[in-house]
């Protein structure tokens, strides 16, 4: 890549280098993402979390499903696992249980973890498993060319409802809610800095966390309905956006041009599935259960 | 003196405009140049008014951007 | 290296064929099961969860088989070893990512006690109808293994052997049970863990920056990571280079699918698993495999007893399929007598070997039960004949 720069009224240091450089495979860019696709800029406050958290970035997993963001686990330059289509929640609760030191985070797409995953992301929730979930919602499915996705609100057009969705879509957070999830916090690609705190919360919360990101898709949402590029939807999310934490979830139900509620909604203590099987088997078995040795070195 | 920089990676840029729009100083602009696709790259117009705040860096999704604060 | 003992229930047994191939698992050194419940394999993953808390492992039922099939591979880059277990329409399901586990080259195991089908078909009745959903049920080209057993030992024996083979070619072996196998209860010998030999995963000795993920061995095998371990390694199911990145073109394509196939070419002869007996003078053969091949031993001690010299020829390793010694067979002998428990599959497989230098009779069965011996018997007359 090179390294062009237009001319500056000032110098640059000579080390100075790009934050998110050492968690990207830089060799891999320039990435897939459309101009003014919000992925990236999800990514960015995914590294600064990162970054910010202090973790050991050996130890941290990235698990995507298929769809535009099923991509950001080959841009990580972490352990990361591109999987099939709505299956990284069971391939990340499988990860995890075998090798439970691992920070096992799943960034997938709103239609990979609730139309063809919703199964896994309802019963990985209810488990509690210790996975922390960030879905990029760009309401349609991608990469595919636009099509409905459970999260299309009504009257949208979309490649496959021509003459627009009437399909009651689900609001994401009141269903990872009720399914059980230890954390739910919702925001845009517009509240950068909340984002990366909200992300950074999650990497030291224990149990089910789940991070919805709305963000542009101007090349195949937004286009067929007229709202503009990527930059007019950050400026949409900039009018409408009102932040109310702790609002009940049922209430944050979203609509094509209407308020969205962000903030975090859910943050309560549940024991975690490993606690809970530990327990059981504790009660259960006494001195005769032996703590999983998953990962061998054989 | 600036407190802080950008530094723009012009070939990476396509162009979305997120970071002259959220500039918190208003040190960008989008320059009427074209890198090699085709995209106009965003130029520094203001840049005694950078602050280093790196929100640029942040909100920048193909990753052709990042402010910071000169070491004092 | 030798089995954990943890894991070895060493003694005499009276198993059926789920239960011995659940303690071949744990003997085998796998720690991490994923399962759904299916008639007739759920009882290969009940033992399973009564036994590992003991053992020191974790079983999980999940919300279907295709999160059963996925979270066993996220466990192996995990670090374990881990299998899944299921039947007729739970096949089905997993075939996606029984083409995941080839395309990433995750070793691990599936075990497939067959019923009767298509759809629902025979929950509780056995056939051997899976066989080429074994070997072709995912889309696009690749290879796998897939083992018989045909008594409740081997389900033990073999289901070590299958972890054995999954972890050396690092690709998905099949465990083809049947529902008269898997329910079948008899003797199990299960040795002390030292006379078991279990082969290790292959980790790699070089260092990260030495390192890539999809690079071929000598033997066109990979070696391989687990996560947490700081190599920072991607893996993708789609088409990728050696690094494990994405690779979208013909070349690379071309370089990958090939050598999914070709790793297991050492397997397809020399060293496929067969058990044979009176090949020496036959001019029948019968190949069979799993419950079949208890019921043709039976039709060739009649055919023998009326002077037919019948030989027999038991499909261990159904796939890769043992090529070049049905062809050696196939320029000496009369004919091949092909029983199995659906309406013909292993026995177009004999037909291409053979090409036309014997004749090949099948003898089919829709399923629900075994064939009567005399079904068997009268094909190996007439084919004499």
């Amino acid at each position: 890549m090179n390294q062009v720069t237009l001319e500056i009224p000032y110098e640059i240091p000579v080390d100075a280098h790009n934050p998110v450089e050492p968690f990207l495979r830089m060799d891999r860019m320039p990435h897939i993402w459309c101009p003014g696709c919000g992925i990236g800029t999800t990514v960015n406050c995914f590294t600064r979390a990162l970054l910010d958290s202090k973790a050991n970035l050996d130890k941290v997993a990235v698990v995507s499903g298929i769809g535009c963001t099923g991509r950001v686990a080959g841009y990580a330059n972490l352990d990361s696992f591109h999987t099939t289509h709505g299956r990284a929640l069971p391939f990340a609760t499988g990860l995890k249980l075998a090798n439970p030191e691992l920070q096992v985070v799943v960034y997938s797409g709103d239609g990979d973890l609730f139309a063809i995953g919703g199964n896994h992301f309802i019963h990985a929730a209810r488990r509690n498993m210790d996975l922390k979930v960030i879905c990029v919602n760009n309401l349609t499915y991608a990469m595919t060319g636009g099509q409905t996705a459970p999260t299309t609100p009504d009257h949208v057009i979309s490649a496959t409802s021509p003459y627009g969705v009437f399909e009651p879509s689900f609001n994401l957070v009141a269903l990872a809610e009720a399914a059980g999830a230890s954390y739910v916090a919702r925001w845009t690609t517009y509240h950068v800095k909340q984002l990366s705190r909200s992300m950074e919360e999650v990497l030291s919360k224990k149990g089910f966390c789940f991070i919805e990101v709305l963000s542009p898709c101007p090349t195949l949402y937004q286009r067929r309905n007229k709202m503009g590029d990527g930059l007019d939807a950050m400026k949409f999310y900039k009018q409408v956006s009102k932040i109310r934490h702790g609002a009940p979830t049922s209430e944050c139900a979203l609509t094509k041009s209407g308020e969205i509620v962000v903030g975090k909604f859910v943050d309560r203590d549940r024991p975690d599935y490993l606690e809970l099987l530990r327990g059981q088997m504790t009660e259960s078995l006494g001195d005769r259960y032996a703590e999983p040795e998953v990962s061998c070195s054989c | 003196m600036a407190k802080g920089f950008v530094a723009i990676t012009v070939e990476r840029c396509k162009g979305c405009g997120f970071c002259v729009e959220f500039c918190p100083t208003h040190v960008l602009a989008l320059s009427s140049a074209f890198n090699s696709k085709g995209y106009h790259a965003p130029h520094v117009v203001a840049g005694e008014k950078c602050s280093g705040c790196d929100l640029c860096g942040m909100y920048c999704p193909d990753f052709a951007i990042f402010g910071a604060r000169y070491a004092r | 290296m030798h089995a954990d003992p943890k894991g070895v229930l060493t003694g005499v047994h009276f198993l059926d064929g789920d239960h011995a191939c659940c303690e071949g698992t744990l003997a085998a050194g796998a720690r991490f099961s994923a399962g759904y419940p299916i008639t007739p394999s759920t009882e290969v993953v009940e033992r399973f969860a009564w036994r590992i808390p003991t053992v020191g492992g974790i079983f999980i039922q999940m919300e279907d088989e295709l999160a059963a099939s996925i979270a066993i591979q996220g466990a192996v880059w995990g670090g374990a070893k881990a299998f899944t277990v299921t039947s007729g329409p739970g096949f089905s399901l997993m075939m996606e990512h029984i083409g995941y586990a080839a395309m990433t080259e995750t070793p691990c195991v599936f075990v497939n006690v067959q019923r009767g089908g298509p759809s629902t078909g025979l929950p509780t009745l056995p056939a051997q109808a899976d066989m080429m959903q074994a070997r072709w049920g995912s889309h696009g080209d690749y290879a796998i293994i897939a083992l018989c057993p045909n008594s409740p030992q081997e389900c033990f024996d073999l289901t070590i052997q299958g972890f054995n083979l999954s972890e050396e070619f690092r690709v998905p072996v099949m465990m083809m049970l049947d529902e008269c196998v898997g329910h079948m209860t008899e003797k199990v010998v299960i040795p002390e863990a030292d006379q078991i030999e279990v082969t290790p995963r292959r980790y790699t000795k070089l260092p990260p920056e030495e390192f890539h993920l999809f690079e071929p061995r000598e033997d066109l095998v990979p070696d391989m990571v687990k996560a947490g371990d700081g190599y920072r390694f991607h893996v993708t199911g789609l088409t990728h280079d050696e690094r494990g990145y994405p690779s979208m073109n013909v070349e690379t394509q071309d370089v990958q699918v090939r050598r999914l196939q070709d790793k297991l070419k050492p397997l397809a002869n020399g060293r496929a698993l067969c058990e044979t007996e009176n090949l020496d003078d036959a001019e029948v053969v019968v190949v069979s495999y799993g419950i079949t091949s208890r019921v043709a031993q039976r039709a060739i001690q009649l055919a023998r007893a009326q002077g037919i010299r019948a030989g027999k020829f038991r499909l261990i390793s159904a796939w890769p399929f043992p090529e070049q010694r049905i062809s050696d067979l196939a320029g000496r002998v009369k004919a091949f007598v092909v029983p199995e428990i659906n309406l013909g599959q292993m026995v177009h497989e004999v037909a291409r070997a053979a090409a036309g230098r014997a004749a090949v009779i099948p003898v089919s069965h829709a399923g629900g039960s075994v064939h009567n011996p005399d079904a068997i018997l009268k094909a190996i007359v007439e084919a004499a004949r």
